[in-house]
């Protein structure tokens, strides 16, 4: 599989052309879609007329965008201009956006070539793709297990070949789970260094867009090729971003890395998970690298905290969703009870249960034990982030606890499977970046994945700490059902 | 611990949030919710005398806009999009309950 | 004890909730237009549309406008107020949360005089206005109605509320307050304030309590009220209401209660037992406003005077009583066409006169706006200077002004144009007298010999004559005088 910097090249220098390159990766999704199920809709005339309009740019001369000619995979809560855009939900059955997301927009003008709209749980909230209105997204290392989520259908899209890169999003992990379960890079940026504007809200405070790719440096050149400050989104950063890929790989010689002893277990995580942390400090400390353990005491009640805050937040932003102006709607006598017909019958279980926790937690009598007591917690978890990072450049967890598990086999427990996003969410709380890279398999063959954190608007020396990783753990395992075609 | 939701706060937070639950979701729910908000119950037994909730986690004020205006978006494809329109309008079934803020 | 004794006196206690709709450009969140009578949904976007994905940017021109409002009632804004969403469902609410703000309003604590009285204001704050529904079917109304129709070109339109302490104690100082607060916003033009087109409502919080009591009673709630008039009504009725409830010995309700300006009385909302639970929550979508100390500097340099300042002055500077002070304050736009005039050259006291007499009898009689008359100020400076000269009578100017009221025409021009110019050559007027007392020489004499009551009579029989040779234009004064001197020489 190519990288996006490759693809780019050969672009550029006219060696292929991006309609020949775009049909490969179609014709790839056609064979293994079957298998998979990543994608809630495949663009194929819209990918070729976009592959197209870049080749006769080229032919006219016209300087070319950094992603000329790159297939990329958009999650399905991304709107896209008249094409459907689902967040996995019955509920905008038949809406297609009057807009493009900012992101689609600068991708667009990069030169990137659309291929799919990709599955995910039902409006982001879930870490398994099995809360899908359209079906669960299979493990491409594994098609008995889940790819993780919410942004599973973006991470098997790149797992599987669909494309060198996707977008996701990322509120409690939905990013770097899925990366690391599926064996690729996730980045989840620094809130507001990406526009959330055209991003379909889910919790609005913690949400943040951010790349999949295959390696660090392709991961680099999306994000560059998409943050920055938009003014329709009053929560971007209006500063110029640290680029990121000049000193890609100036290694770790120096750097001050923390192994946050909250999210290391053992209780609870998988041995073959601690084991691959062991060796990325072994090779981070080869590196040159001194790293040590850090306390982070109230990354414990992460998990607690955003299961208040992200439902009350996402039960004010679904509110929207009535049959009034677009999407399902459900026919009954009275709005109101037009409203909860259609409700209920457009939203998952999963949907239901994160709406009606939210407007209990915010409900009179319960805002400050629950959504107040929330926030507060979110402000400790921020301070003892910051004590951490007086310390230490970066910081490294697992990305989650287990590789990909069967799925089904947390269906029927919601509280198990949000536990999958405990190493996770703390950084989401804290508004700061973090990534995961793959570190290896388990005993089955499962990709497992590390999590490098760093400090708000540290992306440079959170990247350049994940580059080194990669290089040293050398990942160079693809999916046993791709090798097999 | 003992369950803190019932069936009946559960009916009555499915009514704000528009909600037509089915009587096996009730009791899915009260039990499910109960659950979570158990969980919860470390968050809300931390000691946070002094501190001050973040709402956002960057400290960012004033970010506006010039007051200039700019066309939006066709009406046709707008209506075009909704359930049901007539006279330009969105339509909706009659309002039963006088539940005006 | 008879019964009279016994009667219990009550005191009425209002608070006033006033909405405003901002004369900003383009709505408060989105640049789509703020404007008033557009075609069904042509003013939406996908911010006030609420669609999937879309975003809320603040505009900079409410903030300046709320803290103008700050200024004018002397509110305290603090260093930074934050919005919040206020949850329900209703479909003339696209997002199905309405953006306010809560607990730390851009203006809190403020203050206006209305007739000497001081009447608290606890806060005023930002929010978004809502769609507007049809109902269809039906008498129109929302009960019985078979279907709604919405439209969102009103949603999104910025508004501040603006909510008064229960400090107010009669229908007509309900209606002082109002009539007050809009001249205040209109003088620092930050809305409309038209209440028939809605760009001001008011809501009313109505109890009566025995005097002497500090608990306050049970409130009802009055809506539906579009102009001063059914404001001063509504709350006039609701305490009479009240007031007979409680002396048979019931009790009120705290409930919503809709005006009908037809039956010209308070009705009973049907509304569900339950309490609103709004849930409100910091809106994670936009962020605190701190308004820096430059905006602030910008904001005070900018306030123009206001109309209890602009009263007082007009009544030092131009020697008017504070009746005329307070009609030409009170209309929109009256104060500054007189001033206007004044600069031109008129005298106040003069402009003044015409201004709450003519001009302002036109216009009640025609429904114009001061804007729209097609005299300017300078031309009234014109008539005034016309009439001072002695060129005109009074009278004639009042024929000149109508006249000028009624078409783009010059005081000058018509005065011209009918000949009206007054003969004051004293010449011209002297060689008449003696033309008259030439022809009329018997009754010359009989004037001289005459006692009081025949000089009287005689004296105006040939002044009429002279008045008659002149045909009307000569100029009264100068020819009394002249006949006097001819006369008695």
């Amino acid at each position: 599989m190519s990288t996006a910097r490759e693809i780019a090249a050969q672009v550029r220098a006219g060696e292929r052309s991006a309609r020949e390159i775009v049909d490969e990766h179609l014709l790839a999704i056609e064979l293994r879609e079957p298998e998979i199920h990543a994608c809630n809709l495949i663009l194929v005339e819209e990918a070729r007329a976009q592959a197209d309009a870049v080749d006769e740019a080229r032919a006219r001369g016209e300087e070319l965008g950094p992603l000329a000619g790159v297939p990329v995979a958009l999650k399905d809560n991304l709107c896209t201009h008249h094409v459907p855009t689902t967040c996995s939900s019955r509920i905008l059955s038949g809406w297609r956006p009057p807009y493009d997301a900012t992101v689609v927009t600068k991708l667009r003008a990069a030169g990137a070539v659309f291929v799919a709209k990709t599955n995910l749980d039902e409006f982001a909230m879930g870490s398994s793709t099995e809360n899908s209105a359209f079906g669960v997204t299979r493990n491409p290392w594994d098609t008995s297990r889940v790819p993780g989520g919410s942004s599973g259908g973006s991470a098997a899209a790149v797992a599987a070949g669909y494309a060198p890169l996707a977008l996701g999003s990322d509120t409690g992990g939905s990013i770097r789970q899925p990366a690391a379960l599926c064996g690729v890079v996730g980045v989840k940026p620094t809130y507001g260094r990406v526009s959330r504007y055209g991003l379909v809200a889910f919790a609005s405070s913690l949400d943040q867009i951010g790349p999949f790719a295959l390696d660090v440096e392709d991961a680099a050149l999306l994000l560059e090729s998409m943050w920055g400050h938009d003014p329709c989104d009053s929560t971007s950063i209006d500063t110029t971003p640290e680029p990121i890929r000049p000193g890609l790989y100036d290694g770790v010689q120096g750097l001050r890395v923390g192994i946050i002893d909250e999210l290391a277990g053992p209780e609870g995580f998988q041995p073959d998970v601690l084991a691959a942390l062991d060796r990325a400090t072994a090779v981070l400390e080869a590196g040159g690298a001194t790293v040590e353990r850090v306390g982070v005491p109230s990354a414990a009640y992460g998990l607690s905290a955003y299961y208040l805050i992200a439902p009350a937040e996402a039960s004010s932003n679904l509110a929207r969703y009535d049959g009034v102006r677009y999407g399902l709607r459900v026919e009954a006598d009275g709005v109101a009870e037009m409203n909860a017909a259609t409700r209920d019958a457009g939203f998952g279980a999963e949907v239901k249960r994160r709406i009606m926790l939210g407007t209990y937690a915010l409900s009179a009598g319960y805002y400050d034990a629950y959504y107040g007591q929330a926030q507060r917690v979110r402000t400790l978890i921020i301070r003892d982030f910051e004590r951490a990072y007086q310390r230490f450049d970066v910081l490294l967890s697992p990305t989650s606890p287990t590789t990909a598990f069967p799925i089904g086999a947390k269906a029927a427990d919601p509280l198990a499977m949000y536990l999958s996003d405990v190493c996770t969410i703390p950084t989401n709380l804290a508004g700061a970046p973090a990534m995961s890279i793959p570190a290896g398999l388990d005993g089955d063959g499962l990709p497992i994945g590390i999590q490098v954190l760093a400090p708000v608007l540290g992306e440079a020396v959170m990247f350049r700490a994940a580059a080194a990783l990669e290089q040293g753990l050398e990942f160079t395992a693809r999916p046993q059902t791709l090798e097999a075609r | 611990m003992a369950t803190r939701i019932t069936p009946e706060d559960v009916l009555h937070v499915a009514n704000l949030a528009r909600l037509a639950l089915t009587e096996r979701e009730v009791e899915e729910f009260t039990v499910q919710l109960g659950a979570i908000l158990d969980h919860a119950a470390d968050v809300e037994a931390l000691d946070t005398e002094g501190v001050p909730p973040t709402a956002h986690p960057l400290p960012l004020v004033n970010v506006l806009r010039a007051d200039v205006p700019r066309p939006g978006v066709d009406r046709d494809e707008i209506l075009a999009a909704a359930p049901e329109a007539e006279q330009d309008r969105f339509r909706v079934p009659r309002i039963l309950a006088e539940d005006e803020g | 004890m008879t019964a009279t004794e016994s009667r219990v006196e009550y005191e009425p206690v209002i608070g006033l909730e006033v909405h405003v709709e901002l004369a900003t450009a383009t709505k408060l969140f989105c640049s789509c237009a703020n404007e008033f009578g557009a075609e069904p949904n042509t003013n939406v976007c996908p911010v006030c549309l609420g669609l999937p994905g879309s975003l809320p940017v603040l505009n900079e021109r409410a903030v300046e406008f709320a803290l103008r409002v700050g200024e004018a009632f002397h509110f305290t804004v603090p260093a930074s107020s934050i919005f919040h969403r206020k949850n329900y469902f209703y479909p003339d609410m696209p997002k199905n949360f309405q953006t306010s703000q809560f607990d730390q309003p851009i203006c809190a604590d403020g203050t206006l005089l209305v007739d000497g009285t001081p009447i608290g204001i606890e806060r005023a704050h930002l929010e978004e206005d809502t769609g507007k529904s049809m109902h269809m079917g039906g008498s129109g109304r929302i009960h019985g109605a078979d279907h709604s129709l919405v439209d969102y070109n009103r949603a999104g339109v910025p508004l501040m509320e603006i909510v008064s302490r229960p400090e107010i104690r009669s229908a007509e100082q309900a209606r002082a307050y109002v009539s007050e607060l809009r001249a205040v916003l209109e003088a620092i033009g930050v809305s409309d304030v038209k209440m028939e087109e809605g760009s001001m409502r008011v809501d009313a919080n109505v109890s009566i309590r025995p005097v002497g009591r500090e608990q306050f009673g049970t409130r009802a709630e009055i809506k539906n009220m579009n102009s001063l008039r059914s404001l001063g009504r509504a709350v006039a009725y609701e305490i009479e209401r009240q007031r007979e409830l409680l002396e048979s010995g019931e009790r009120v309700v705290q409930e919503t209660r809709h005006w009908d300006e037809n039956d010209g009385r308070t009705h009973s909302m049907r509304s569900k037992e339950e309490a609103f639970d709004y849930r409100f929550f910091p809106e994670p979508d936009l962020v605190p406003v701190a308004p820096t100390d430059a905006l602030r500097a910008k904001v005070h340099a900018g306030m123009p005077e206001l109309p209890a300042a602009r009263r007082a002055r007009l009544v030092e500077e131009w020697g008017i009583n504070d009746h005329d002070a307070a009609v030409l304050v009170g209309d929109a736009g009256l104060a500054e066409y007189a001033e206007a005039a004044v600069v031109a050259g008129a005298p106040g006291k003069d402009v003044v006169n015409w201004v709450t007499g003519e001009v302002l009898g036109f216009l009640n009689e025609t429904g114009l706006a001061v804007g729209a008359l097609p005299l300017a100020p300078d031309g009234l400076a014109e008539l005034v200077g016309l009439v001072a000269g002695g060129t005109i009578s009074r009278s004639q100017a009042k024929d000149v002004l109508r006249e000028c009221l009624q078409e783009p025409k010059r005081p000058k021009a018509v005065v011209a144009e009918r000949g009206l110019a007054q003969v004051s050559d004293a010449g011209a007027l002297g060689a008449t007298i003696d033309e008259i007392l030439a022809a009329n020489a018997a009754t010359v004499d009989e004037y001289r010999a005459g006692d009081d009551k025949v000089k009287k009579k005689k004296r105006g029989f040939l002044m009429g004559e002279a008045m008659k040779a002149l045909r009307g234009q000569g100029n009264p004064q100068l020819l009394n005088q002249l006949l006097d001197e001819k006369l008695d020489a």
